[in-house]
Order: C-alpha cells, then sequence, then structure tokens
C-alpha cells in the first residue's frame, strides 16, 4: 500500500516562508515602479527639451531690430510720372531718399569707407519697404517723416550679441566702423526691437531680415483646402460603404487590406507617386497646391476612412432598426440617421488627418513645391509652398538669423496644429453622445 | 474657359433642373389626381444628377485625355533626334514647349519649340471650345432626358439611391486606385533601372556613388565611376532605426505600463495627452532639432570623453527619431496591456504575487504578441521615416556601425536624388524609384509580419 504524504505547511511557516523573501520582493516591486517613472519623466525631459529649444530660439525670431529716422518725400524724385501708381514709384528715387535720410541720421559722415559702412546697415529692402509706406500714406508727400526700417540681419545678430564687440575686426562679419554707427544709433534712441512685421507679411527671401511666411502659409491654406475637398468625402464614402453597404466578400476584404496598407507606406513614397503620375505622365505643373493637396488626400485617407469608420460603428443599431421600422429605406437611414449622428466623430477624424497633412513634409519635397518662389500663390495652380517646406529650407540657410526665424516659424506651425487637434478635442467632448 | 468656371456653370445648370422638376412634380401632386412615388426632392436630385455627374466625369476625362493626345501630337514637331525617348527626357522637352504655350521666355527658344507651343496653343484653343461645347450639351441634353422621364409613377427615389450606391461604391475603390498607381509609379521606373544597373549589383553591392555623368548615361551601357550598391545605405537606415529602438522601446514600455498598471486615472488624463504631443510634431520640426540642438549636444558630449563624432551622426538622427516613435509604442501597448482581462490580474494577486510580479509573469507574456507587433511596426516607422534623416543625418554613404559616424538612409538618398534638378533620363534619378521601391518592400512586408503575429498568437480570452 502506498503512503501519500501531504504536506501541510503551518500558518507560522508560511509567513515565516513569505517573510523571508518578502523585503526582497517588496525592493524589486520598488524599483519597478521607479523605473516606469523614470521612462515617463525621460519621455517628457525630450518633450521639455523640444519645446523649451524650439521656443527659446523662437520667441525672439518672433520679433527684429528696426530703426527709426527722418526721410524727406520728395515728390519730384519720388514720383516721377506723377501719378502716385507703384509703377512711378518704383522707377523713382526712394532708394537716394532713404540713403539720405540714414546719413543725415548718421550726422553725415565723410569718404566712402563710412557712407558703406553706413549701407550695410540698412536691410536691403528699405527701399521696397519705403515705397510701401508711401503708398499707404500717400498724405505725407512732400513733407519729412519719421520712418521705421528693418535692420541688415548682420546688426540684428550684433544687436543680439551673437557678433561679438570683442572678436577680432577681420574675423567679424561687420567692421569696427559699423559698429560705431550702431553705437550712435542706440545713443539716439534710433533703434528698436520689435514684433517682427516681416516675419507675418513678408515672402520668401534669401535675406534673413525680411524673409516671411506669407506666402508659405497661404500655401499651406491653398494645400489643406484641396485636401479637405478630396479626402474627407471620399473618406466618409468609403467608411458608409464599407460599414453599412458593402457585402461581406474578396472585394471588400480587398479594399480593407489596401487601405491597411496604405495606411503603412511612408509618407515620401506617396510623393514619389504624386511625382510620377500626377507630374511626368499627367504634365501637371510642378510645385502647385493642387498637386500636393491630391498627393496629400490620398496620403490622409485612411486616417480618415479608420476614425470614420469606428464613428459610425458607434451608432447604435437600435437606431437603424427603428428607421428602417417607419419605413426609411437603407440610404435614407443612413444618409437622415447614421450619418449625422457618426459625424462628430468623422470631423475630429477629419481635423486630426488635416493636422498630419499641415505638419508633412516629405511627399511635397518630391513635387516640387521646395522650389524658391518669392510670389504669393493666388490659386490652387499657382506655383507655392507650404510651412512645413519654407521651415525645412530656412533650416539650411547658415545665418543665425534665420536659425531664429526657423524657430518662429515652428511657433507658428506648432500653433495651427495646437488649434487645430484642440478643436478636435473639444468637438469631440462637446458633440459626443454616448448611447 | 477654365475648368473650375465650366464646373459652375454644370453646376449652375444641375440647380436650374432640380428646382424645374421639383416645382413640375409639386404641381402635378396639386392637381390632386396623382400620387407621387417618392417625395418631390427625389424628382429634382435625379434630373439634377443626370444633368451634372455624366458631364463632369466627361470633362475630366476630356481634360485628361487632351493632355495625353496632344503630348503625341506635339512629337512630330520634335527634331529627329529628340523623337522615341523615354518618358522623362519627354518632361524636360515639354517644358521648354510649354514654357512657350504659357508665354515664359528664356531666352530664345529654337524655331521647332516656339513652332511646337503655337500648335499647342491652336490645339487647346480649339480643345477648350469642344470641350465646352460637349460638356454644356451633355449636360442640357442629358438633364432634360431625365426630365422627360419624370412622371408622378416614376420611382425617383429607387434610382437617385443607386446614383449614390455607385458613388459611395466608387470611393472604396479609390484606395484601391492610389495602391495601385503606387505600385505602378515606382515599378516601371524601377525596372528600367535595373536595365541600366544589374539587380545583385544593387542589392548587394558595397558602394553607393551615384553621379551624373555622361559615361553612365542610358543607353550607352557604360557605368563609369558610378556605382549603385545599396548595402551601405541600408546599414545606415538599420543603425539609425535600432538607435531609435533603443531609445523608443524601453521608454515607451515602461511608460505604457506604469500607465497602465500603476498610474491613478488623474495622472493618466495628464501624462497621455502630453505623450501624444510628442507623435503630433511634425516630423520636420523634429528634424531642426535633431540638426540644430541635439548633434551639437552629442558632438560635444563624445569629445568630451575623448570619442570621434561626426557632426551628422547616427546617434543624434537616432535618438531623435527614438523621441518621435515613444508615442507610437506606448499607445499601441497601452492599448495592449489593457486589453489582458482583469481576472489574469486577480487571479495573480490572489496568489499573493506583487503587482510587478503580475507584470512581469502574467500580463506582459499575456501581451507579448500584441507588443512585438507593436515594435514591429515602429521599426517600419523608423525605417520610412524621412525628414529626420534627411536634416540630421549626412549625405555620405558609409558602411559602418557605428553609431558616432556619419551614415546616409534610404529614405534621404530618395529626397537628395528628387528634389531639386534633375538630369531625368539617368541611372541616378532612376535608382530613386528604384530604392521606393525596395522600401515598400520592405515597410508593407513589416507590417504583414506584424499583423500575422497578431492574429497567430492572440490568446482569446472570453
Amino acid at each position: 500500500m502506498t503512503e501519500t504524504t501531504v504536506r501541510v505547511l503551518s500558518p507560522q511557516d508560511a509567513i515565516d516562508r513569505v517573510g523571508a523573501t518578502l523585503k526582497r520582493r517588496n525592493r524589486s516591486e520598488l524599483k519597478f515602479q521607479w523605473l516606469g517613472k523614470s521612462a515617463i519623466g525621460l519621455a517628457l525631459a525630450f518633450l521639455v527639451l523640444l519645446f523649451a529649444a524650439i521656443f527659446s530660439n523662437g520667441i525672439p525670431g518672433l520679433f527684429q531690430h528696426y530703426v527709426t529716422f527722418d526721410v524727406t518725400l520728395d515728390k519730384a524724385r519720388l514720383d516721377p510720372a506723377g501719378d502716385m501708381s507703384p509703377s512711378s514709384l518704383y522707377s523713382g528715387d526712394a532708394e537716394a531718399l532713404v540713403r539720405e535720410g540714414f546719413l543725415a541720421a548718421l550726422g553725415n559722415p565723410e569718404g566712402r569707407t563710412k557712407t558703406r559702412a553706413a549701407r550695410g546697415i540698412l536691410s536691403s529692402g528699405s527701399a521696397q519697404r519705403f515705397v510701401d509706406f508711401v503708398l499707404d500714406n500717400p498724405d505725407a508727400m512732400g513733407q519729412t517723416v519719421a520712418v521705421k526700417f528693418a535692420v541688415d540681419d548682420d546688426i540684428d545678430s550684433f544687436l543680439r550679441g551673437f557678433i561679438k564687440r570683442e572678436t577680432p575686426e577681420s574675423d567679424r562679419r561687420i567692421n569696427d566702423q559699423v559698429i560705431a554707427f550702431v553705437d550712435k544709433l542706440q545713443a539716439d534712441g534710433r533703434i528698436s526691437y520689435e514684433l517682427s512685421d516681416y516675419l507675418f507679411f513678408g515672402s520668401a527671401s534669401r535675406d534673413a531680415e525680411m524673409a516671411g511666411i506669407r506666402g508659405a502659409l497661404i500655401g499651406s491654406i491653398l494645400t489643406l483646402f484641396i485636401c479637405v475637398i478630396i479626402a474627407f468625402p471620399l473618406g466618409v464614402a468609403t467608411a458608409v460603404y464599407l460599414e453599412e453597404i458593402a457585402p461581406k466578400n474578396r472585394i471588400t476584404e480587398i479594399i480593407e487590406i489596401n487601405i491597411n496598407n496604405l495606411a503603412a507606406v511612408p509618407s515620401v513614397v506617396f510623393g514619389i507617386m504624386g511625382l510620377a503620375i500626377f507630374i511626368v505622365t499627367f504634365g501637371m505643373p510642378r510645385s502647385i497646391p493642387l498637386v500636393g493637396g491630391i498627393v496629400l488626400a490620398l496620403m490622409t485617407l485612411p486616417t480618415i476612412i479608420i476614425s470614420s469608420r469606428a464613428a459610425i460603428r458607434s451608432v447604435p443599431p437600435s437606431i437603424r432598426d427603428a428607421a428602417l421600422g417607419v419605413g426609411a429605406s437603407k440610404m435614407q437611414t443612413i444618409f437622415h440617421h447614421v450619418i449625422p449622428l457618426a459625424m462628430p466623430g468623422m470631423l475630429t477624424g477629419t481635423i486630426i488627418g488635416m493636422a498630419q497633412a499641415l505638419g508633412e513634409t516629405a511627399p511635397l519635397l518630391m513635387i516640387g513645391m521646395v522650389a524658391f518662389i518669392v510670389d504669393v500663390p493666388g490659386s490652387v495652380t499657382d506655383p507655392g509652398t507650404v510651412l512645413p517646406v519654407q521651415i525645412f529650407m530656412w533650416a539650411d540657410f547658415a545665418e543665425r538669423m534665420f536659425v531664429q526665424k526657423t524657430s518662429a516659424a515652428i511657433i507658428v506651425l506648432l500653433a495651427f496644429l495646437i488649434v487645430m487637434n484642440a478643436s478636435a478635442i473639444w468637438l469631440r467632448k462637446k458633440l459626443e453622445r454616448r448611447w | 474657359m477654365s475648368m473650375l468656371s465650366l464646373t459652375l456653370i454644370v453646376l449652375v445648370i444641375g440647380a436650374a433642373y432640380f428646382w424645374i422638376s421639383q416645382r413640375t412634380v409639386v404641381a402635378m401632386r396639386a392637381t390632386g389626381q396623382h400620387r407621387l412615388h417618392s417625395l418631390p426632392h427625389y424628382y429634382g436630385l435625379w434630373t439634377a444628377s443626370v444633368a451634372t455627374l455624366p458631364a463632369l466625369i466627361l470633362m475630366l476625362l476630356i481634360a485628361i485625355g487632351q493632355s495625353l493626345l496632344f503630348k503625341s501630337w506635339v512629337q512630330e514637331f520634335y527634331p529627329p533626334e529628340l523623337v522615341g525617348q523615354d518618358s522623362f527626357n519627354e518632361a524636360i522637352v515639354l517644358a521648354k514647349v510649354m514654357n512657350v504655350v504659357a508665354g515664359i521666355d528664356f531666352g530664345t527658344p529654337e524655331p521647332w519649340v516656339t513652332a511646337a507651343g503655337e500648335a499647342w496653343i491652336r490645339w487647346s484653343a480649339t480643345g477648350n471650345t469642344l470641350m465646352v461645347a460637349t460638356v454644356l450639351s451633355i449636360s442640357v441634353v442629358g438633364g432634360f432626358f431625365a426630365y422627360r422621364k419624370i412622371s408622378p409613377e416614376f420611382r425617383s427615389r429607387n434610382a437617385v439611391e443607386r446614383i449614390l450606391l455607385w458613388m459611395l461604391g466608387f470611393s472604396s475603390t479609390v484606395a484601391i486606385i492610389t495602391t495601385i498607381g503606387i505600385v505602378l509609379s515606382v515599378l516601371f521606373e524601377s525596372i528600367r533601372f535595373f536595365r541600366l544597373v544589374p539587380f545583385d549589383e544593387f542589392v548587394f553591392g558595397l558602394t553607393w556613388n551615384p553621379q551624373f555623368e555622361g559615361a553612365e548615361r542610358a543607353g550607352s551601357g557604360q557605368m563609369g565611376l558610378a556605382t549603385y550598391g545599396m548595402v551601405p545605405l541600408f546599414a545606415g537606415t538599420i543603425l539609425i532605426s535600432i538607435v531609435a529602438l533603443v531609445v523608443a522601446v524601453p521608454v515607451g514600455l515602461f511608460s505604457a505600463i506604469y500607465l497602465a498598471e500603476y498610474a491613478s486615472q488623474t495622472v493618466r488624463s495628464v501624462v497621455k495627452p502630453l505623450l501624444e504631443i510628442l507623435a503630433g510634431v511634425p516630423t520636420v520640426v523634429y528634424g531642426f532639432f535633431a540638426a540644430l540642438t541635439v548633434a551639437p549636444i552629442v558632438k560635444m558630449a563624445g569629445e568630451s570623453i575623448g570619442l570621434t563624432v561626426a557632426s551628422e551622426s547616427a546617434l543624434a538622427a537616432g535618438l531623435v527619431m527614438g523621441v518621435m516613435i515613444i508615442p507610437f509604442v506606448s499607445s499601441l501597448s497601452d492599448d495592449v496591456i489593457n486589453a489582458v482581462p482583469q481576472s489574469l490580474r486577480d487571479a495573480a494577486y490572489g496568489l499573493g504575487s506583487t503587482k510587478s510580479e503580475c507584470v512581469r509573469q502574467v500580463i506582459l507574456p499575456a501581451a507579448l504578441p500584441g507588443i512585438v507587433a507593436a515594435v514591429i511596426l515602429a521599426v517600419s516607422r523608423a525605417i520610412g521615416e524621412t525628414m529626420i534623416v534627411v536634416m540630421a543625418a549626412g549625405l555620405a554613404a558609409n558602411l559602418s556601425f557605428n553609431p558616432l559616424d556619419a551614415v546616409t538612409t534610404v529614405t534621404s538618398q530618395i529626397v537628395t536624388i528628387l528634389v531639386g534638378d534633375q538630369e531625368f533620363e539617368s541611372a541616378k534619378t532612376l535608382s530613386a524609384f528604384a530604392l521606393a521601391l525596395i522600401l515598400i518592400i520592405i515597410t508593407l512586408g513589416l507590417n504583414f509580419f506584424a499583423l500575422q503575429i497578431v492574429k497567430k498568437y492572440r490568446e482569446q480570452y472570453d
């Protein structure tokens, strides 16, 4: 007869056994928790570092230095044709008037080296700015008025302390004479540090002090407009078809696999497709928001479809049954009940997709939206660029001031993204219904 | 007349038909003799859609057909040596002609270019008139016939719903069309590339040195100094991806575990959106951050301990890319961990395990397939990521596994080759398409693989 021995631990034994390792186990528990906390801490530290780097450069980038001095608006020289038309003003002698005013402000220095040094202080766009001023203030004609001009980007960097006075003259981008003039202007209180008007209203420029994001911003808006009018209807229609109508068969399955695949394709590949199909095969022009919008629409389509499907699925079947029960047709059920109820979710998905499209760069590089375009695009078929691509281009320029302008442009881009995402969250909170 | 104004006119015609039809059937109903089959607006919608949809589709087809047709006609003007070339060179010649058409002068174009441009302008004037005439007449006539069909017995609701059904069904095929478009556009150019450069040389070659040179032009068959071996590019891509994963997987995974198992509701509701912000930051911003802030820090830190660090090191690009995919790993892992049923946790706690023991010995094994899939998806993300590497990694195709060296990647080479002035008919340009083909195959393969893992190893708890 076999004897089965059942070993029974006494309660005290059990407590002892657990107690023997309990300390170690609790320690490892704490260690594990600490690991989790430090992982989150690390991720958040990266976030803080990222934003600190952008904002510490970008906030100063929103501002720039200006110099104010008196300019005589001599009608005869400024407006040779005498009709105050822009073409007449541009052919006039605005540049010399600005130069004379500026030299007067510096106490009319003598000698070529001095005048050349003085000329380098003003931004090369000063004459243009003066003409714009005259166009805005035709009443000032004939008077002598104080006008505000931007300083050259090297001077700006000097005033911010990036170009140091202590550096030997030969290694410095600006010479001692220029510094002496800048000191005089500063002592006279002519130099001011103000919110940059060029940043928001200027177009693309190689001169850092005049470069602005207006053209890129309008390009972005046009591109997103094309993107949303294509992607939203297509995305919603696809979602409705797949959720409400499509029979469960092979074709439907293929469509679903395709949508998932499209979501996984790297964005740069969409750009290559745009280049090969729209530009090379269809012969559409390069750099236009129309092509950019189409490419981005195809790219964001999966996002919109997936979120719209989720929104449609969250509409309870009882709604459909009720509609069908009172005699609505299938399409009436869908269009009168399901789509309106799913709309908040669909819109949220669309806004998130658009935010994604707004930040996208790589596919637009492929279709040539990286070209240097000074004109602000007026329609979707004018060549243009977009904000992220502008940031990419500016990031390549070596001037110190471009670093700050790039960061400032990034702040603008992030502000748009935050507004879009916040409105998506708000929309969801406001309109979401729990069934 | 531009296509936009033509579209607007067609829409106005449609609106007019809508109004007329609706009025007509309402008048019929008002006589009291008829009972309408459908609501009045369905009659309006029926005529309006017959008046607009075929016309608009026709307009698109004509517009596309015209440009293709003109392109083949314009070849008659080309001097003999330019005829019969590949599509890319055609694009350049065509661009010259289009400049004449658009009235942009770059110096004095050759006489044949001017002639071709003038012919194009004539054709497009005629084509435009024809298009406007056909589209408008199709719209008006189609609408008229639809209107004639209207009678109280006409089942307009069913007709409109059938049209809607077709439109919805068509929309869902756009995804397929796009996929086909992507595959075909990349495939054709890749095949042409592989005619110039042997496939095995491309896949196994150890040096990447694309150049524009007369000698390696298409057709001449001589490859000159240019070599197209993609191994260094892939080594670089993998190196940067590994650095990224070393950052993203532990940080993302532990964040997810902490948020799912330990954090209070308040902490969760604050930290989760903060992590999501990292996912919402555009990649160009990460690229700028990597090039401007992280790369100098890495270089300084490395040199302070006596290492030579390239100023565009793989480490800097990889670190930033890792930060970018942290939220990707953490949110996917979070979903998987939350999907493990509570009963498993309760059972573990019932046996006396601590929380971390429960996580390590019960939850993680149960969630493992999902976590592996998340990591694979993160890899595919890292491989396809473009802007960070374009801005922060170098262009030197070094075959190196030292993260302190400068390496280049597949995506950054694609961008470098295809941005800016291209000499289209060259192996260099075509090589970008071949790289893209390989990129698509790898990312889709990884995706498929991740899906299979989830499908195969998913535990069914119920």
